[in-house]
């Protein structure tokens, strides 16, 4: 019954967090300097056609009402038509939607294993050539930025070596196989910017736990360093680990842009910059709405597993 | 009697307008990289293009056209009204053999005859008509404005047409060659498949991402559509673009860098092609606000730049010195004999001194939106200007918004022209006094009656000394400060044949999906 309570409180809390940004949002989006409407008239604004289009995209209502109308639309399915087009959002978001998620997940099944296994190893070598190397590597890569670590790749695996495609352009009908040789490089160049957070949180947290009494123990009992490490320390390291992996796959969601822009990969991130661009309002919600919905899910789903892998979290008294 | 011809959008500026050239200028224009054989066109094979100057909101419909890649869609699936070719002349491409009676106000067509639609209709005036007039009207078309001046388009027979104008315009065959104006079947609408008389039907695409056109006939453009299948990807990051066609997966890439084709040019395999153009960057003043009002500040302004030395290090050398009037040397009334402002601080503090200033300081309103290199050619026109007494206070201003808040608001800024297919475009559009965009408020009546009077001369050698007379005009006493014109810069891999300068835009006037051949 209190893992049940604590997962609805969670999910509560998550659904609080989303409807707050939801609300900044919006407001940000009409923070922007310019009316949406002369904005999308440009020069040809006159005052009559400013007028007409003002009230064709409701912009007289009060901001509150407008936000509600929004809301509405957005919790029965309905983002909204863009400006710009006229078309549905959904039916621009979704395919690009599709695309990110699979480029985060391509990126996140190399990662994740390589950060938390390479971050396990380390906290039972610590101190070994190993470690050091584990660490200096991926502080490196993590230095770097992303578009800097993105050009090395190509001008290595694409110019030179000819290996790998340096566009990652994927569309609609491309066979599975094809999908993942473009998008390889650019889930490389992910893997190398979330890697190092991932391990040096799974090797800390792992040797935190190892000055505990209870490791102690373990050790006076005669077990192997590995076995301390694996089934006594590690355990009760998870939920850090966790909720660190967390922020990185949602990172690996909603970051990317960079990345879409250098390996010219159609993703949500590129479709928000070009809606904030050409001032198309609707699109650039919707974008926020998608990665916000990403970016809470994967914390709320991160607490949850956390508080599961370690029982003294359940309770809030004692944390 | 003169509307305002110059309504278009800004963006389609931004998107780069190349000027027609003369023939004389182009034709030393070097092609650059290995010898290329003078080889006879080859049938078959998939062009790949890179290109950038394209977005998720892109549609097909030619009304609509603000980017590159929209426009090389167009011509890869439809025919224009008259092509510009290499030696910037006007040449029949829908319609042919045309004339005018004297004042330039009536015209007659000829309509090229057996020509078929990709859904076999067979082309004739209606089809030519119900196209023009799509950008006629309550048409949005960035077109409109230039065609403002027609007030009827008559057929008068099925292979030929009459075009009635309220005021004579000698250009109107380069006005028809507008990329705007494609031609499709009378009454046809649905942009979403758009049925042509080009080489090409459109098989597949996605907007700002991915278009395939394939071949499915004969080409009725000689020596034309050699390749079977035009691959046409958008890549808008120019590195990404230049790695695309180093590593082999796209035959052809437009809008290099051009602090970075010199090392282009050494890699094997790789040609650049280098077209000069009519886009020019600009530093505007204000000739109604203190202190540019006094001709003489102009004129100081204009002798403490250093023209080449701007050249020289913002474009690589990939671009000419302009002489503060917008005509390129690529135009066929461009005026030679025009002295060249060179930088000379001692005639700039001589013009100082006329002005009764001996030294001034001018806040000079820049950001790269502008043109590329805006803030370098500042700081260099900064360095410059010192020796003369001049301070330039440069005011880094935010890109977004630059064109709202800043052009045409701030008394000197930096500021962007993509050129016009012709002079009468050109200075229509930004000097003539009533000209929305005259962005240097710089008004003159004697060239206002001028610039009326070319528009409508047929004899060329008189025109071509009316638009000296303007450029001279401008350039000595306008407010624009012109330091460069920009080269258009483009890349093929060797497999590609025939990729050659454009005097109209890059990419060979962006029909260069019919126009090279593969290996």
């Amino acid at each position: 019954m209190g893992i049940l309570r604590f997962v609805a409180a969670r999910a509560a809390l998550g659904v609080l967090t989303l409807i707050a940004v939801s609300i900044l949002l919006y407001l940000g989006t009409q923070l922007l300097p310019g009316d949406v409407a002369s904005a999308l008239l440009g020069q040809s604004a006159t005052p009559e056609a400013l007028a007409v289009l003002r009230a064709k995209l409701g912009l007289n209502e009060p901001a509150y009402l407008r936000y509600l109308h929004w809301l509405w639309g957005v919790v029965h399915g309905n983002l909204g038509n863009s400006l710009t087009t006229g078309t549905p959002i959904a039916s621009a978001l979704m395919p690009r939607l599709g695309n990110t998620l699979f480029l985060a997940g391509y990126a996140a099944i190399i990662a994740v294993p390589l950060a938390v296994g390479l971050g396990i190893l380390s906290a039972i070598r610590e101190g070994s050539l190993m470690d050091r190397l584990a660490s200096i590597l991926s502080l490196a890569t993590i230095s770097f930025p992303e578009f800097f670590v993105s050009y090395i790749l190509i001008v290595v695996f694409a110019s030179e070596l000819g290996w790998l495609p340096s566009l990652a352009t994927v569309y609609g009908g491309m066979d599975f196989w094809d999908r993942v040789d473009a998008t390889t490089l650019p889930a490389i160049t992910l893997t190398l910017v979330v890697v190092a957070h991932m391990l040096r949180m799974t090797r800390t947290s792992t040797l935190a736990v190892m000055s505990a009494p209870y490791v102690e123990t373990a050790f006076l009992k005669g077990l192997s360093r590995s076995r301390v490490v694996l089934s006594h320390a590690l355990p009760n390291a998870l939920g850090p680990i966790i909720n660190v992996v967390a922020i990185n796959l949602a990172y690996l969601v909603v970051g990317v842009v960079v990345v879409e822009v250098v390996f010219v990969y159609p993703g949500v991130g590129q479709l928000m910059v070009d809606a904030v661009t050409k001032r198309d309002l609707p699109v650039v919600q919707a974008c926020g709405l998608v990665f916000a919905i990403v970016f809470i899910g994967l914390n709320t789903i991160a607490d949850i597993c956390a508080a599961l892998a370690n029982p003294r979290l359940r309770s809030r008294k004692r944390q | 009697m003169s509307k305002p011809q110059s309504m278009i959008d800004r963006r389609q500026f931004l998107g780069a307008t190349a000027m027609i050239g003369a023939a004389a200028g182009l034709s030393s224009l070097p092609l650059i990289g290995q010898a290329r054989a003078a080889d006879m066109p080859v049938s078959g094979g998939h062009l790949r293009l890179g290109m950038g100057g394209g977005s998720t909101t892109d549609s097909l419909d030619p009304t609509t056209y603000l980017q590159w890649v929209p426009v090389n869609l167009g011509y890869q699936i439809m025919n224009g009204l008259i092509e510009i070719d290499e030696h910037n002349k006007a040449t029949p491409e829908l319609l042919m053999n045309w004339e005018s009676k004297p004042g330039a106000a009536e015209w007659v067509f000829d309509v090229r005859k057996d020509i078929t639609f990709s859904n076999g209709k067979t082309l004739d005036a209606d089809d030519i008509i119900y196209s023009i007039n799509l950008h006629r009207g309550k048409s949005a078309s960035p077109a409109k404005p230039f065609l403002a001046a027609i007030t009827d388009i008559k057929k008068l027979s099925a292979n030929q047409i009459g075009i009635t104008m309220s005021a004579g315009n000698a250009d109107l065959p380069f006005l028809l060659s507008d990329y705007h104006i494609l031609v499709v079947p009378n009454g046809f609408t649905d942009w979403k498949n758009p049925i042509g008389t080009a080489g090409y039907v459109l098989e597949h695409y996605e907007a700002g991402v991915r278009c395939i056109t394939k071949k499915t006939r004969p080409y009725w453009k000689t020596g034309c559509g050699n390749v079977d299948s035009i691959e046409t990807l958008v890549i808008n990051d120019v590195s990404a673009r230049t790695a695309a066609l180093l590593s082999g997966q796209v035959d052809a890439i437009n809008r290099l860098d051009a602090r970075t084709v010199d090392l282009l040019k050494k890699r094997p395999k790789v040609h650049v092609v280098q077209s000069a153009a009519g886009q020019h960057g600009v530093f505007v003043m204000n000739c109604t606000d203190a202190p540019f009002k006094d001709n003489n500040v102009r004129m100081a302004l204009k002798y403490a730049i250093n023209r080449q030395q701007i050249v020289d290090t913002v474009l690589r050398g990939y671009g000419r010195v302009g002489n503060d009037q917008p005509i390129p040397v690529t135009n066929e009334f461009y005026d030679a004999s025009i002295p060249q402002h060179t930088y000379d601080p001692d005639k700039a503090k001589y013009y100082l001194k006329q002005a009764g200033q001996s030294a001034l300081s001018v806040d000079l309103n820049v950001s790269d939106v502008a043109f590329t290199g805006a803030t370098d050619s500042a700081q260099l026109f900064q360095q410059s200007a010192a020796a003369s007494g001049i301070t330039v206070n440069i005011k880094q201003q935010p890109a977004d918004g630059y064109w709202d808040n800043i052009w045409m608001k701030q008394p000197f800024c930096a500021s962007y022209w993509g050129g016009r297919p012709t002079a009468d475009q050109m200075l229509t559009i930004a000097y003539k006094s009533d000209a929305p965009w005259n962005d240097t408020f710089w008004k003159n009546a004697d060239f206002d009656k001028l610039l009326l009077e070319a528009r409508v001369e047929l004899d060329h050698s008189k025109r071509a000394e009316m638009y000296g007379q303007m450029q001279s005009m401008i350039s000595s006493t306008g407010g624009a400060l012109i330091p460069m014109f920009i080269d258009y810069l483009e890349a093929g891999s060797n497999k590609v044949h025939g990729q050659k300068p454009n005097p109209m835009f890059d990419f060979m006037g962006q029909r260069i999906g019919e126009k090279v051949w593969l290996s």
